[in-house]
């Protein structure tokens, strides 16, 4: 593997962990607000927290993906002659 | 008669959708369980996407925001957002590697060659089957549910026999609706196979989503009553209860155990089954990538219409206001006319039969390779024969599910954590396996037995879900922690799987070069 890779699963990892753990807001517990007057806080932050994830899995698409796993499969099956 | 005679049209056109792709069947069994891995990215997304929004993403969130406000979202959307795209990275792309290389169909057939133990099938297969019922159940009471909802006072009293009139309010009776949808999902699944399930799926994923959008702004519109849709929404959330806005009721540890649930997608087999019909491990990058902000799309309308139901805009007859399962065919009823009410159910509809169908499949495919093949021995059965046994199973299945649907209802999203919890106390077991090396045979049958004895025993203690605010509780100095009995579950599965590994014979080196290849430096 790649130290380029190495480090963008690290980057990836992180990420993930930090979106957890922002997952637990306790500070919107007692939250009543709506945001743009009818979206209660609640549920905007944690849209906020869904969109946030696409762009992490979009970065883990970019930097992170383990490109090398098709080219061996593939090379192997089609070293088998076909479909396994 | 007009909403029903939508509901009928859409059913007719899925028929032939399925009919149609029959028609691109090879007539292998390979074909008819893996599409021949031909799927691409878009219906790759799309059939992954469809089998996970089920009656519970629709139904089920709609009634649960109903009685426990905004913070459901939180409780698995968003979860789900992180976690199922984190399992389609690091399982469904390694595993999907490990199907093309060695031909697997299901997940018994890969946990055999992992583990080498030709019995793993013999309990894995049961605990599987036994944690899909739940999950079958939901789709099928809920259908029921919805069709007789968005159909009442269509009929006169005597236009069915008497027992199947009892609590029917002139509409569809329940049983019959389930029995109906059962029907054409078996139908196009069996006409259909995997290719036929993952275009039904791409094409019934496309219409809930649409409608769903649609519904939510007839909703508000008429709900607000306001000339503008912003109005209107201003309007509608203004009178939602600020109980209802907070999760103040809600306790911060269950919330935060809520997270172990969505783990489940790990251990779906009829997801496995889709992994593998992947055209290649880049196919996984759109499903990745646009599955949390889907579920966005589809559970946020869901949520803030259950918050609706709440307030004084509208008036909720009391068996509905009891029903929470009842919830959205209510509001999809009450605010629409006949033609929009009728596009909107075959929306919901729609998301409910693109989950049965993958399942109904699943279950057809695990039960002959896994059982009658692998132990009646390969080559006694034609490729005909294998893929009747398969429909025979399905039916059979299917048949103790519908007979399910006809007892006591239960909350559909109490349900569905039930299912989900079971899954998600076997992510230990799929992660372990392609991560590492020391899981053994005795480890993995210990994980297998210790997730299904508590699962038994924890749901026995939750009145088999009819006490839907059940919860494993620790005191800890002083306090008690009340947690979802996922995590004790996932706890012990993984402790005793990883103690057992420990102690027990590790895997040969053969097995070990196969599963875990030294990679070259780069």
């Amino acid at each position: 593997m790649s130290n380029q890779l190495k480090q963008g699963r690290l980057i990836i990892a992180g990420l993930v962990i930090l979106l957890m753990i922002l997952h637990q807001d306790n500070w919107n517990w007692d939250n009543s607000n709506l945001v743009f007057g009818f979206i209660p806080v609640t549920l905007f932050y944690h849209m906020c927290i869904s969109f946030s994830a696409s762009v992490i899995w979009f970065m883990a698409t970019r930097i992170a993906w383990p490109d090398d796993v098709e080219e061996e499969v593939l090379a192997e099956v089609s070293e088998q002659g076909g479909d396994a | 008669m007009i909403v029903l005679g939508i509901i009928g049209g859409y059913i007719a056109l899925l028929l032939a959708l399925g009919l149609f792709s029959s028609r691109l069947f090879k007539g292998t069994s390979k074909d008819y369980m893996l599409a021949s891995h031909s799927i691409g990215p878009f219906m790759l997304l799309m059939s992954l996407f469809g089998t996970t929004m089920t009656a519970f993403a629709l139904v089920g969130s709609t009634g649960e925001a109903y009685v426990e406000g905004a913070g459901v979202y939180g409780l698995l959307a968003s979860s789900s957002g992180i976690i199922h795209s984190l399992c389609f990275f690091i399982l469904g792309v390694k595993l999907w590697s490990l199907g093309k290389r060695y031909g697997y169909t299901t997940q018994i057939q890969y946990f055999r060659d992992r583990l080498q133990s030709d019995k793993i099938g013999v309990i894995l297969f049961p605990v599987l089957v036994g944690m899909v019922i739940p999950y079958l159940l939901i789709g099928v009471m809920a259908s029921g549910t919805f069709i007789n909802a968005v159909t009442r006072g269509t009929f006169e009293a005597g236009t069915f026999p008497g027992f199947l009139e009892e609590g029917m309010n002139g509409g569809v009776p329940k049983s019959v609706a389930s029995f109906i949808i059962c029907i054409v999902v078996l139908i196009y699944v069996f006409f259909g196979g995997m290719r036929g399930t993952a275009w039904a799926n791409t094409f019934q994923t496309c219409v809930f989503m649409v409608l769903g959008v649609v519904t939510f702004y007839v909703i508000a519109m008429k709900l607000g009553g306001e000339e503008t849709l912003m109005a209107s929404l201003r309007k509608a959330s203004a009178a939602i209860d600020a109980d209802k806005l907070t999760r103040m009721h809600m306790s911060k540890t269950q919330f935060a155990t809520y997270f172990f649930v969505p783990l489940s997608v790990g251990m779906f087999p009829h997801l496995f089954q889709h992994w593998l019909t992947a055209k290649s491990a880049s196919s996984f990058k759109l499903p990745v990538v646009a599955h949390p902000f889907f579920i966005m799309i589809v559970w946020c309308p869901c949520i803030l219409i259950g918050l609706w139901a709440t307030t004084d805009l509208i008036t909720l007859p009391p068996p509905i206001a009891k029903n929470p399962n009842a919830i959205l065919p209510f509001m999809v009823d009450k605010l629409n006319g006949p033609v929009m009410t009728g596009l909107l159910s075959a929306g919901v509809l729609a998301a409910i039969m693109s989950s049965l169908d993958s399942q109904f499949l699943c279950l057809g495919t695990m039960f002959t390779e896994d059982i009658v093949v692998h132990y009646g021995g390969k080559g006694r059965y034609s490729e005909k024969q294998t893929i009747l046994i398969a429909r025979a199973f399905i039916i059979a299945i299917v048949a103790v599910v519908y007979v399910f649907s006809l007892f006591e209802p239960r909350r559909v999203f109490t349900l569905g954590i039930w299912c989900f919890s079971g899954y998600a106390s076997l992510f230990p077991l799929v992660f372990a396996s392609l991560y590492w090396k020391k899981l053994t045979k005795a480890g993995a049958y210990a994980a297998v037995i210790t997730c299904a004895s508590s699962w038994i025993y924890l749901f026995k203690e939750s009145g088999f879900g009819s006490n839907e605010k059940f919860t494993v509780d620790f005191k800890i100095g002083g306090n008690v922690y009340d947690t979802m009995p996922v995590m004790t579950m996932f706890f012990l599965t993984a402790i005793v799987m990883i103690i057992v590994s420990l102690v027990t014979p590790k895997p040969t080196q053969e097995t070990l070069d196969k599963f875990f290849p030294e990679k070259s430096a780069a």
